[in-house]
C-alpha cells in the first residue's frame, strides 16, 4: 500500500509539475519548494521543540526498559490558552477569524497552502468580480450608455475565460495532491496506536500495546472552569500521547456515525460503526488539544468533546503504569497490569460489547 | 390567494371576444385550484406553497439563530414542551436536532425546488416556448399535491415520538444508523416517507418538462433558440430524473432497514453504513444543482433584458449547465471526505471538483460580458441579480477550498461548510427566486410592485443574509462544527453577529411582504411588457396576466439570424 500510494503520488505530482511549469514555471518552482521540507517518515524528534527530549520513534521499546518501576502520580497537565482550543474575538480578532495554530506538520502544511494559496486566489477572484461588477454598473447604465452594443460573442475571451481558471486550478491542485499524500502517509510499524471509539455520547479510548482502556466524559461547565479549561471542550480522562512520534489513530464506533477531530491537529476521522479507519498523526509539542464530535449523533452530539493531551515519551509511560499498562515489550508486567479505572473500565467492556462483535480486530 | 384570475385584465390586446371568451374560460374555484390542469395556476400554488414553507424554515431557522447568540442550552426546553415533549435537557437538545432537520428538508424540498421548478418552471416554460401548456396537464396537478402531502408528512413527523422527543432528530442527510437504529419511534418513517412523496412529485414533474421542452416547442424555435431558462430547466429536469431515484431506493432501504429487518446500512448484518452516503450524495450533489441551475436561467434572462442586450455566449452558457449537470454526477463523495475512502478517491474527488469551477466561471464571466456595453436599468430584478451574481462568487470560491480533500479535513462538518452553502442557497438560490419574483410578477399578476419596496428588501436582505453568514467563515475556521445547540464560550462573538444578522434579515422580508400586498391593493396594472425592450422572450407579447389558454395559435419564430430574440416575426 505504502509503496504503490507512493508510486501515485509521484507520478500525479511529476504530471502536474509539468503542467505548470509550461504554463507558470516562476510560479512551479516556489510552489513545490515552499514549506515541504522533507517527507514525514516517521522520524521527527527534531521538531520536539520544548519537549525534553527527543523520542525517535524506534526508542518506544527500548527506552521504557530503563526504569519500569518508576511509577510517579500523574498530573493532567494545564492547557495553555489560546492553544489547541479555540480564541475568542477578545483575545484576539484577528485570531478568532482565521484556523487555530496547528501543531502537526500536515497541519502546517495545509495552514499555508490556506494562507499562501488559496486564500489569496479567492479573495483576489471575489474582488475582480466586484470590480467588474462596479465598472459595469458605472459605466454602462442607461445615462453613460444609452445606445447598448448588440456584441455576443467574442471567442478569443471565452477561450481565455476557461483557461485561466484551469490554470489557476493546476495550480491549486498541486499542494493539495501533495497535502493529501502526507495524510496517507503509512505509520511505521512502531507507531504508538490509539483506538478512539465513539459511544453515545462520550469517547473510548483503547491502547492495544499498552493494555489502556479508558472512558473520556465531558466535564460539567463548573468543573471545566474550575479546573482551568474551557467550558464544554474539559473531559474527564484524556487521550494522552506522547508528542513527536507517529500515532497511529483509528476510528471506530459502538452505535451511530461519530467523528473524531482536533481541529489545531488538522485532524478528522469518522468513526463508523463496522470499520475501523486508520490515520497516522504525529503531534509536534506537548499540550492540550481539544477537538469536538464531528458527525450528527443524537441528541448530546454537541456533548462529547475530545481532548488530546500530548506529553513527552517519559511521561507518557508513566502515565500507562498509572493507569495499570505496559509498555509494549515488558511482558513480565503484562500479568500484573489491571485494567485501569474499575468504574469507567467496567462501562467501556459493556458498552463496546456488540461493536467488538463487529468490528475485526486491529 | 389573489392570483391570476383577481387581476385579469379582460381583452388587453389579445384577439376578438369569441377568442377572448373561449381562452378565458375558468372553471369554478374548487375545480380551479384544486383539480388543476393549468400550468399557470399550478405555478401560482406552487409559488404560494413555496412562500409559506419557506416562511415556516425561515422561522426556524430563526428559532436556531436565537438559541446560538449565547452559550448554554436558552430556549430549547421550553420548545421541547411546546411541541409536546418532556421538559428535560435531552428532549431540549433533541429539539434541536428536529429543527436542523426540518429547516434543512423544508428549505431544500419544500421552498427552493417548488419555487423554481414548480412555480417559475410550470408557469413560464410553456409562455416562452410557444406552448399551450405543459405536456401531461393532469399529472402536473398529481406532482403538486405529491409535494403539498410530502410536506404535510414532514410536518406530520414533527408531532409523534423521534427517540428522546417528538419529530425527526436525523438531520437532512438522514445518515443510517442514526436514522435507522439510532432513532425509534415513527417520526423517521414519516420524514422519510416525505422524501419518498416530495421526490415522486419531483420525478412526475421531471418528466413532464422534458416531454414538454422536447415536443412542444413553437415551430421555429430549435434547441438552440430556447430561452436560456428553458435550457435551465430542461438540464435540471434530466437531474431530477437521474437522481431521486438513487434517493428513493436509500431512504426505502432504510425504511426497511428500520421495519423490517434488513440490513443494508447495519454492519452487524453485513451492510455498510458508509453506502447510504454514497447512495444520498449521489443523488445529494446533483441536487444541489437541481436548486441553482434554474436561478442561473433566470438570472441570464434578466441579465439580458435590463441590459438590452442578448445573452452574450448563448452557446457557451447553455452547454456550461450542460456540463455542470454532467460533471455533477461524478462529485458526490466531496461530501465524504472524513468517511475514511483511501487516498485515491480523494485525490480524483478533489480534481473532478474542481473542474465544475471552470463552467461556473464561464456563467459567471458571460453575465459580466452580456452587461458590458449595455444599457443597464436598474430595476429590481436586476439589482437582485447584481446581488445574485457577486454572492454567488463568494460562494463559489469557498467551494474551491473545499474541494480539496486535504483542507476539507479540517473544514469538514464545520460552520465554513455552512457559511458555504449558504452563501450559494440563501443567497444564491433565493437571490436568482426573489430577482425571478420581482421579474416575473407583473407578469403573472398583472399588477406593478414597488420599486422602491422592493430595493429596499434588496439592500436590508443583502446586508442582513451577509452579517449572518460572513462571520460563519471564521467560525467554521476556528472549528465550530455544524449542528450543535451549545458551544465553548470562544464561538460567542460571531454567533452573536451571525444572530443580528438573522434579524436584519428578518426584518428585510417585511418589505417583501409589504410589496404584494401593495402591489394587490394599489399597484398600477401591467402591461404586457413593463421592461422594454430588452424583453424578447415569448411571455412578453402576451397580456399581463396571460390569458387562461394561451397561444391557440401557435406563434412562429423564424430565423432573425439571432439566437436571442424569441419574439415572432409579426410581434
Amino acid at each position: 500500500m505504502g509503496q504503490s500510494l507512493a508510486r501515485v503520488k509521484i507520478a500525479l505530482l511529476a504530471l502536474l509539475a509539468t503542467m505548470m511549469v509550461a504554463t507558470a514555471p516562476g510560479a512551479a518552482v516556489a510552489q513545490i519548494a515552499a514549506p515541504s521540507d522533507g517527507q514525514i517518515t516517521g522520524t521527527e524528534g527534531d521538531t520536539l521543540g520544548e519537549a525534553p527530549r527527543s523520542a525517535m520513534p524506534g526508542e518506544v521499546v527500548a527506552g521504557e526498559t530503563e526504569a519500569p518501576e518508576a511509577v510517579g502520580a500523574y498530573t493532567p497537565r494545564a492547557p495553555t490558552k489560546g492553544k489547541g482550543m479555540p480564541t475568542s474575538y477578545e483575545d484576539g480578532a484577528l485570531k478568532s477569524m482565521t484556523f487555530q495554530d496547528q501543531y502537526s506538520k500536515d497541519g502546517d502544511y495545509a495552514v499555508w497552502m490556506h494562507d499562501a494559496i488559496l486564500l489569496p486566489v479567492i479573495t483576489v477572484i471575489s474582488l475582480f468580480v466586484l470590480a467588474l461588477l462596479l465598472y459595469v454598473v458605472m459605466r454602462f447604465n442607461r445615462k453613460s450608455s444609452p445606445v447598448p452594443s448588440r456584441t455576443t460573442h467574442n471567442t478569443a475571451i471565452e477561450v481565455v475565460w476557461t483557461i485561466v481558471p484551469v490554470i489557476i486550478l493546476v495550480i491549486i491542485a498541486v499542494p493539495s495532491i501533495t497535502l493529501l499524500a502526507r495524510q496517507y502517509e503509512t505509520p511505521p510499524a512502531d507507531a504508538v496506536t490509539i483506538k478512539a471509539v465513539g459511544y453515545q455520547w462520550y469517547w473510548g479510548y483503547e491502547y492495544p500495546d499498552h493494555d489502556v482502556e479508558l472512558v473520556s466524559n465531558m466535564l460539567s461547565d463548573a468543573d471545566a472552569i474550575a479546573n482551568g479549561e474551557p467550558a464544554q471542550l474539559a473531559v474527564d480522562n484524556r487521550m494522552v500521547v506522547p508528542a513527536g512520534v507517529p500515532l497511529r489513530i483509528q476510528t471506530t464506533a459502538a452505535d451511530v456515525i461519530h467523528s473524531f477531530a482536533v481541529p489545531s491537529l488538522w485532524f478528522k476521522q469518522d468513526a463508523v460503526p463496522g470499520r475501523l479507519n486508520e490515520r497516522m498523526m504525529t503531534i509536534e509539542e506537548p499540550g492540550v488539544y481539544y477537538g469536538q464530535c464531528s458527525e450528527l449523533c443524537g441528541t448530546r452530539h454537541a456533548y462529547m468533546p475530545i481532548a488530546v493531551e500530548a506529553v513527552t515519551m517519559e511521561e507518557f509511560e508513566n502515565w500507562v503504569r498509572v493507569q495499570g499498562g505496559s509498555m509494549p515489550g515488558d511482558e513480565e508486567l503484562a500479568d500484573e497490569a489491571v485494567p485501569l479505572g474499575q468504574e469507567t473500565g467496567v462501562e467501556v467492556d459493556a458498552g463496546s460489547d456488540d461493536a467488538d462483535a463487529d468490528i475485526p480486530a486491529p | 390567494m389573489a392570483t391570476t384570475a383577481d387581476n385579469f385584465a379582460p381583452a388587453a390586446g389579445h384577439g376578438g371576444d369569441h377568442d377572448h371568451d373561449h381562452a378565458d374560460h375558468k372553471p369554478g374555484f374548487f375545480a380551479r385550484w384544486f383539480m388543476s390542469t393549468n400550468h399557470k395556476d399550478i405555478g401560482t400554488l406552487y409559488l404560494i406553497f413555496a412562500i409559506v414553507a419557506g416562511t415556516i424554515g425561515g422561522a426556524i431557522s430563526g428559532i436556531m439563530r436565537v438559541e446560538l447568540a449565547e452559550p448554554g442550552i436558552q430556549y430549547l426546553t421550553w420548545w421541547a414542551e411546546f411541541m409536546g415533549g418532556a421538559g428535560d435537557l435531552n428532549t431540549a437538545l433533541h429539539m434541536w436536532n428536529v429543527f436542523i432537520t426540518a429547516h434543512g428538508l423544508i428549505m431544500v424540498f419544500f421552498m427552493v425546488m417548488p419555487a423554481m421548478i414548480g412555480g417559475f418552471g410550470n408557469w413560464f416554460v410553456p409562455l416562452m416556448i410557444g406552448a399551450p401548456d405543459m405536456a401531461f396537464p393532469r399529472m402536473n396537478n398529481v406532482s403538486f399535491w405529491l409535494t403539498v402531502a410530502g410536506f404535510f408528512s414532514l410536518l406530520f413527523s414533527l408531532f409523534v415520538p423521534g427517540g428522546a422527543g417528538p419529530g425527526a432528530g436525523t438531520g437532512w442527510t438522514v445518515y443510517a444508523p442514526l436514522s435507522t437504529t439510532g432513532s425509534p419511534g415513527p417520526a423517521v418513517d414519516f420524514a422519510i416517507f416525505s422524501l419518498h412523496l416530495a421526490g415522486a412529485g419531483s420525478i412526475l414533474g421531471a418528466t413532464n418538462f422534458i416531454t414538454t421542452i422536447f415536443n412542444m416547442r413553437a415551430p421555429g424555435m430549435t434547441l438552440h433558440k430556447m430561452p436560456l431558462f428553458v435550457w435551465s430547466v430542461l438540464v435540471t429536469a434530466f437531474l431530477l430524473l437521474l437522481a431521486l431515484p438513487v434517493l428513493a431506493a436509500a431512504i426505502t432501504m432504510l425504511l426497511t432497514d428500520r421495519n423490517f429487518g434488513t440490513t443494508f446500512f447495519d454492519p452487524a448484518g453485513g451492510g455498510d453504513p458508509v453506502l447510504y452516503q454514497h447512495l444520498f450524495w449521489f443523488f445529494g450533489h446533483p441536487e444541489v444543482y437541481i436548486m441553482i441551475l434554474p436561478g442561473f436561467g433566470m438570472i441570464s434572462q434578466i441579465v439580458a433584458t435590463f441590459s438590452r442586450k442578448p445573452v452574450f455566449g448563448y452557446l457557451g452558457m447553455a452547454y456550461a449547465m450542460v456540463a455542470i449537470g454532467v460533471v455533477g454526477f461524478i462529485v458526490w463523495a466531496h461530501h465524504m471526505y472524513t468517511v475514511g475512502l483511501d487516498v485515491n478517491t480523494k485525490m480524483y474527488f478533489t480534481a473532478a471538483t474542481m473542474v465544475i469551477a471552470v463552467p461556473t466561471g464561464v456563467k459567471i464571466f458571460s453575465w459580466i460580458a452580456t452587461m458590458w456595453g449595455g444599457s443597464l436599468e436598474f430595476k429590481s430584478p436586476l439589482v437582485w441579480a447584481l446581488g445574485f451574481i457577486f454572492l454567488f462568487t463568494v460562494g463559489g470560491v469557498t467551494g474551491v477550498v473545499l474541494a480539496n480533500g486535504g483542507i476539507d479535513d479540517n473544514l469538514h462538518d464545520t460552520y465554513y461548510v455552512v457559511a458555504h452553502f449558504h452563501y450559494v442557497l440563501s443567497m444564491g438560490a433565493v437571490f436568482s427566486l426573489f430577482a425571478g419574483f420581482y421579474y416575473w410578477f407583473p407578469k403573472m399578476s398583472g399588477r406593478m410592485h414597488s420599486e422602491m419596496l422592493s430595493h429596499i428588501h434588496f439592500w436590508t436582505f443583502f446586508v442582513g443574509v451577509n452579517v449572518v453568514f460572513f462571520p460563519q467563515h471564521f467560525l467554521g475556521m476556528q472549528g465550530m462544527p455544524r449542528r450543535y445547540p451549545d458551544y465553548t464560550e470562544a464561538f460567542t462573538f460571531w454567533h452573536q453577529v451571525s444572530t443580528f444578522g438573522y434579524y436584519i434579515t428578518a426584518f428585510s422580508m417585511i418589505f417583501f411582504f409589504a410589496n404584494i400586498v401593495y402591489a394587490f391593493a394599489a399597484g398600477r396594472r401591467a402591461e404586457a411588457n413593463p421592461w422594454g425592450e430588452g424583453a424578447t422572450t415569448l411571455e412578453w407579447t402576451l397580456p399581463s396576466p396571460p390569458p387562461y389558454h394561451q397561444f391557440e395559435t401557435l406563434p412562429v419564430i423564424e430565423d432573425h439570424h439571432d439566437y436571442h430574440d424569441h419574439r415572432p416575426a409579426s410581434a
